[in-house]
Order: C-alpha cells, then structure tokens, then sequence
C-alpha cells in the first residue's frame, strides 16, 4: 500500500493463563449494569405487597441475613414469584436471542414459532375439557408438564416441517406462524365450547402470571433452565461463526448442522420451561434480545445481555401489573402493552429500509 | 501492494497435488448433477472451472470444498480422503468463500475478518495475540485496514467481496477455494478484486475459483477446467484449451478466438446474431451461422 500506514482497530485480547478472549468493555458494561437493574428491581418486587418491607432489608435478607419476619415474608411468600419471575425472563430472552440468531431473523422468536401456542392449546384443553383422562393427565404429571411437552412437542413439529435439506430462516417462520394459528385456533374453539368456569381458569393461564407460584414449582424450573443455560454456554463457541451463513461457518469448520440442531433444541425447550411456569407470557422473547442488541451495539443478540433484558422485562413488568394500576392484572398484559409498540417500531423500521 | 505470505507453505507440499476429486458422483436430492468425474487441482496455481449454467462448476466447487458429500467417489485432500477428516482440520488447510455470503447488520470489517480465526480457536482459547497479528495481515494484504472500523453492509460491493477474501486468508490457509467471486461486481470492480486474487495466488497459494465471465477467466488462471453437462469437457492452460470448437461445443458460443492486444492469453470475441460485419467473421463460422 502507499506510504500512509493505518493500524487497523483489531479488537484488543485479554488473557488469564490459558484463557484469552476478545475485550469488549461496552458489552461487558452494558451487561453488568443489566445485571445491577434486574437485581434492583427484582428486590423492589420482593419489597412491594400488603407487608411493604424496604430495599435495605429486602437486601439484608437475600444475602443471609435480617429479621425472622421478614425472613418469613421474603423467603417462603415472596421469594418464588420473583424467582420465577427472574428465571422465566432469562429463560424467554436466552431462547429468543437462541432462535432470532439460528433463523437471522428477528421475527423468529418462540411465539411465531408455535412453541407458545402448542403449550397454551395443550394447558387449555386439559383444562376445559372435564374427562376422567385429562383430569387424570393433569393430577399425575401437572399443568405445568402438560404446557411443558405442548411446547416441546409444537416446536419440534416445526422444526421437522421446516426441515428440507437443512433449515432455512425464512421457511422455519412461515411454517411456525401456520402451526401458531392452528393451535390457537383449537385454543380457540376449546374456549368457546367450553363451561365458563372453566374458560376463566384458562384465560387466566393464557395471558400469562406469576400469581400464586410454589418453591416445588419453581425449583424445578430452576435447574431445567441452569442445565439448559450450562449446555448453550458450551456450545455458544461454535455458534459465533454461524451468523454469517451456514457455508461461511462450514468453511470454518463448523458442523453447523449439528450445533444448531442442539441450540434451536435448547431454545424450544428453554421457551418451554419460562411458559409452563409463567403461562404464555407474550413478547418477552421476541422484544428483550432485539432490546439487548440495541443497548450493547451488538449486531446479533447478545445472549447473557439478551437473559438480563428478559427478566428485567418480566420482573418490571409484574412489578407495574402490582403497583401502578387500581387493578392487579395478569403480566403478560403489560409485556403486551410493552412489547406490542415496539413490535410495530421494529416493523416500521424495516419498512423503511 | 506488497503480497505478503501469512502462512508458509509446507515444504516439499508444493510438488505434489494437494486436492483432487476420484470417481464423484454428486446429486441433489436424487438428481444427478456429476457422474463419475476425476480431477486434480495443480498446486501454486490459480484453477478456474468455467461452463455454462447449470453444467455443475459450483457443485464441483462445492464437492471439492466438502459442503456436498460424494454419493461416490471420494475427495482427497493431501492423501486423505475429506470425509474421513475432521471438520475442524479441513478448515485449517482448505478456505472457502461461498457465492455472495452476507454479513449480520452492524457488523464491523474487523470483526468479520476476525471471524476467519475461528478454526485455530477453541472455547478457552478464544483470541490470542498471534489472530489480532494475522487478521491485522489479511487486513492490510486486502487493503481494507482503513475500513477496520465501518459495518460491512455500508461499503460498496468491490470492497465488501475484498474484505470476505480477507476473511478466508486470515484462516491461513495456502489452499482457498472461492465460489464466483465477482458476482454483482461491475467490470472495474472484477479486476480489482481478480487482481487481489492473482496477488495470492503470487504469494504461493493454490486458489481454485468459479467465474461466469469466459474471458477474465482466460485472463487470471493457468488452468481451465471447461465442463459440459456434469463432466470435464477440457482442461489446460487457458493458451491450450480456449478455442473456436471447444467454445461451440462447450457453451453453443460462436466466438473467434484472437491474441488478447494487451495480455499474454487469448482473447473472446462473441459473434451473436446482429452489429456483426460478415466480412471478418471467419467462413467456418458463417456456416454454421447460415446452416
């Protein structure tokens, strides 16, 4: 080249003995200070009821401490709505961020891609139709399990459907927004023939809530998720090449095939688990990994920053549904409320383009 | 522009061949595209498969670089067969730039360069002084270091297509196979990049490559691979193999083949059907024309 010699930006490596990896200081930031907030606003919730208790104490109680009351209050009332709370959102976001990247889409989220749908027909037919089978059904493995396997069982529906010599983006979304309308039609009709009594509870399940959680619940949706995370983390290394297109990512020797089979799994299943402990809680996934890219200047979601913005959605917005209104509503109606507009601000955007 | 080796060639691999296809047959889906086909890649040179569309250059490309697996045949790469080769090994040896790949919105040259790094890292490993010293290479070689900083869907299609070659060279391998290069780039911009090429090729490594356009295909390889219906209709230096005949049976082209004026190689001129003065058209031709 001519004489002027540019020092090109490569991004700066850290390394700890074996360890190296790239530096990032505003990612790292960005996600820290996410980390901070959900912490903050996941012990205002825990502060916030008929008993207020401050931050302070909230605080001292978490890490061991404070006193018996408050330990009773914290700890055995509140604590499994918030934790569900907090591990839903990371669940939701994770799995978003898991299929908005497999597909390089961000309309792919859990919700177009019938996961939410299936487990919601599932939970409202057990729930509506009163048989000796579905009353047996829901008494030995739970609603929650039920919901559980609707979502395993749809998204893998979809994702066979989709399959056609590999996966492509667009043909996954099409064919999960057809199966979504299919389960929400038989949802549908399942409410409309249903009693009435029945058709509450279902609604009730359907717009999503954290009301009335259990520590069994919630334990067991806790390690589904921290095994879940632990097998994306692994893997997460040979999934960085993949946003450049599956041939870029063979010709550096990735078995992409294999890695991303193994992630949209993760993704169905993590999607799964936030929406048998939470009801289908809508817009969290597709709406907190697009917010993460944006706050981190990332140009595919950021997978940690991606599980933070989801929780602090999901907390936040439990938190309003409690606090802000004369009524207590359900959360998913304010991640709708949330997640709708910005749906359409996304939309709008690519229109513009 | 200085042409500068990133990876040295293994001594004594400079000889031999380093990639060759024996008996494949490729198909999709049933359909067979390649029947029985046998080829060697000369080594240090740059190898262009040209044909008309459909005929399977890509597919042959693709065979070659293990995104399609033989239904027979195998690929040999360095005595071994690829399928039998890790997919991480073959990607230390082989590069490979498929058709028009597209980056993730945002982002940066840098960061896609760094990208090519990925076979040598591991988990832990993740980023080691030696890939920022390579990648800052490939950078320079490629003459986008000044473009470092800016989000690759922002720049034009010329410097785009350099910095995705600069991507495969910084995954150091000798041996980079590129799948039309040139797409969508206007004639300016299709030297320029050729150009690039031509200076790896001249740094030592073997570079094999798909291209539409007959004459820079004669223009910037040694070897022609012509091939007609999912077979090898010829291949050779570009001075042995372009002729008259092998055009009319390779792609129906009436052409007459002529010294290029200011290069070393022959040179193509279409003959098609108007703004043609008969009198230079070669009788040959005339006949086949009028009958």
């Amino acid at each position: 080249m001519s004489g002027t010699d540019v020092k090109p930006s490569v991004a700066p490596g850290v390394r700890l003995g074996q360890v190296s990896f790239v530096w990032r200081p505003w990612l790292v930031c960005v996600t820290l200070l996410l980390a901070a907030a959900t912490f903050l606003v996941f012990c205002l919730s825990i502060g916030v009821g008929d008993f207020p208790i401050g931050l302070s104490r909230v605080i001292a109680t978490i890490l061991g401490g404070g006193e018996r009351v408050d330990k009773f209050v914290i700890m055995d009332l509140r604590m499994p709505r918030a934790l569900a709370g907090l591990i839903v959102g990371i669940a939701l976001g994770v799995s978003g961020a898991l299929t908005q990247s497999i597909a390089r889409n961000p309309l792919a989220s859990p919700d177009i891609l019938g996961i939410t749908g299936g487990a919601g027909a599932v939970s409202v037919f057990l729930v509506t139709v009163s048989g000796g089978t579905a009353a047996a059904v829901v008494s030995a493995v739970g609603l929650s399990a039920a919901a559980l396997a609707g979502g395993l069982g749809t998204g893998l529906l979809v994702y066979f459907l989709a399959w056609r010599r590999g996966i492509d983006g667009f043909r996954l979304i099409l064919i999960g927004i057809s199966v979504s309308a299919m389960m929400e039609a038989i949802t549908t009709w399942l409410l409309v023939t249903a009693d009435i009594k029945d058709v509450a509870r279902a609604q009730a399940w359907l717009v999503g809530s954290l009301e009335g959680r259990s520590w069994s619940e919630v334990r067991v949706a806790l390690w589904c998720t921290l095994v879940l995370l632990a097998v994306v983390f692994c893997v997460a290394f040979q999934f960085k090449p993949m946003h450049l297109g599956d041939e870029v990512a063979a010709g550096l020797g990735v078995r992409y095939a294999m890695v991303r089979a193994v992630l949209l799994l993760c993704a169905v299943l993590l999607a799964a688990v936030g929406v048998s402990a939470a009801g289908p809680v809508p817009f969290v996934a597709l709406v907190a990994p697009q917010v993460a890219m944006r706050l981190a200047r990332c140009p595919t979601p950021p997978m940690v920053a991606s599980g933070m913005v989801g929780a602090l959605l999901l907390i936040g917005a439990d938190l309003i549904a409690r606090t802000a209104l004369p009524i207590t509503l359900p959360v998913g109606v304010v991640t709708a409320a949330i997640g709708g507009p910005f749906l359409v601000h996304l939309l709008v955007r690519a229109n513009l383009r | 522009m200085s042409a500068e080796r990133i990876t040295e060639i293994e001594s004594g691999a400079q000889g031999s061949p380093r990639l060759a296809a024996q008996g494949v047959s490729v198909g999709y889906g049933g359909r067979s595209v390649i029947e029985d086909l046998d080829v060697t890649i000369p080594p240090g040179v740059i190898t262009t498969i040209i044909g008309p569309n459909g005929c399977g250059k890509s597919t042959l490309l693709r065979t070659l670089t293990r995104l399609l697996k033989p239904a027979k045949g195998a690929v040999v790469l360095d005595g071994e067969d690829i399928a039998g080769l890790r997919t991480r090994e073959v990607a230390k040896k082989l590069g490979l730039l498929p058709q028009a790949p597209v980056a993730p919105e945002g982002l940066t040259v840098a960061d896609l360069v760094a990208k090519g790094r990925h076979p040598h890292q591991s988990w832990l490993r993740q980023w080691s002084s030696d890939d920022a010293g390579v990648v800052e290479r490939a950078l320079a070689m490629t003459g986008v270091s000044e473009l470092a900083d800016r989000p690759v869907d922002s720049l034009s299609g010329g410097q785009r297509q350099r910095v995705w070659i600069s991507m495969a060279l910084a995954q150091g391998t000798d041996l980079l196979l590129l799948d039309e290069p040139t797409t969508y780039l206007d004639l300016a911009h299709a030297i320029d990049v050729l150009d690039l090429v031509d200076d790896l090729h001249e740094s030592g490594r073997t570079v094999v490559m798909v291209l539409h356009d007959l004459n820079l295909a004669t223009r910037y390889s040694d070897n022609l691979i012509v091939m007609r219906a999912g077979s090898i209709l010829a291949q050779g230096h570009p001075r042995d193999v372009i002729t008259a005949e092998l055009l009319d049976e390779a792609f129906g082209l009436r052409a007459m083949v002529i010294d290029d004026p200011v290069g070393d190689r022959p040179l193509i001129v279409p003959i098609g059907r108007t703004h043609v003065r008969l009198e230079q058209v070669p009788r040959r031709n005339v006949q086949v024309r009028l009958g």
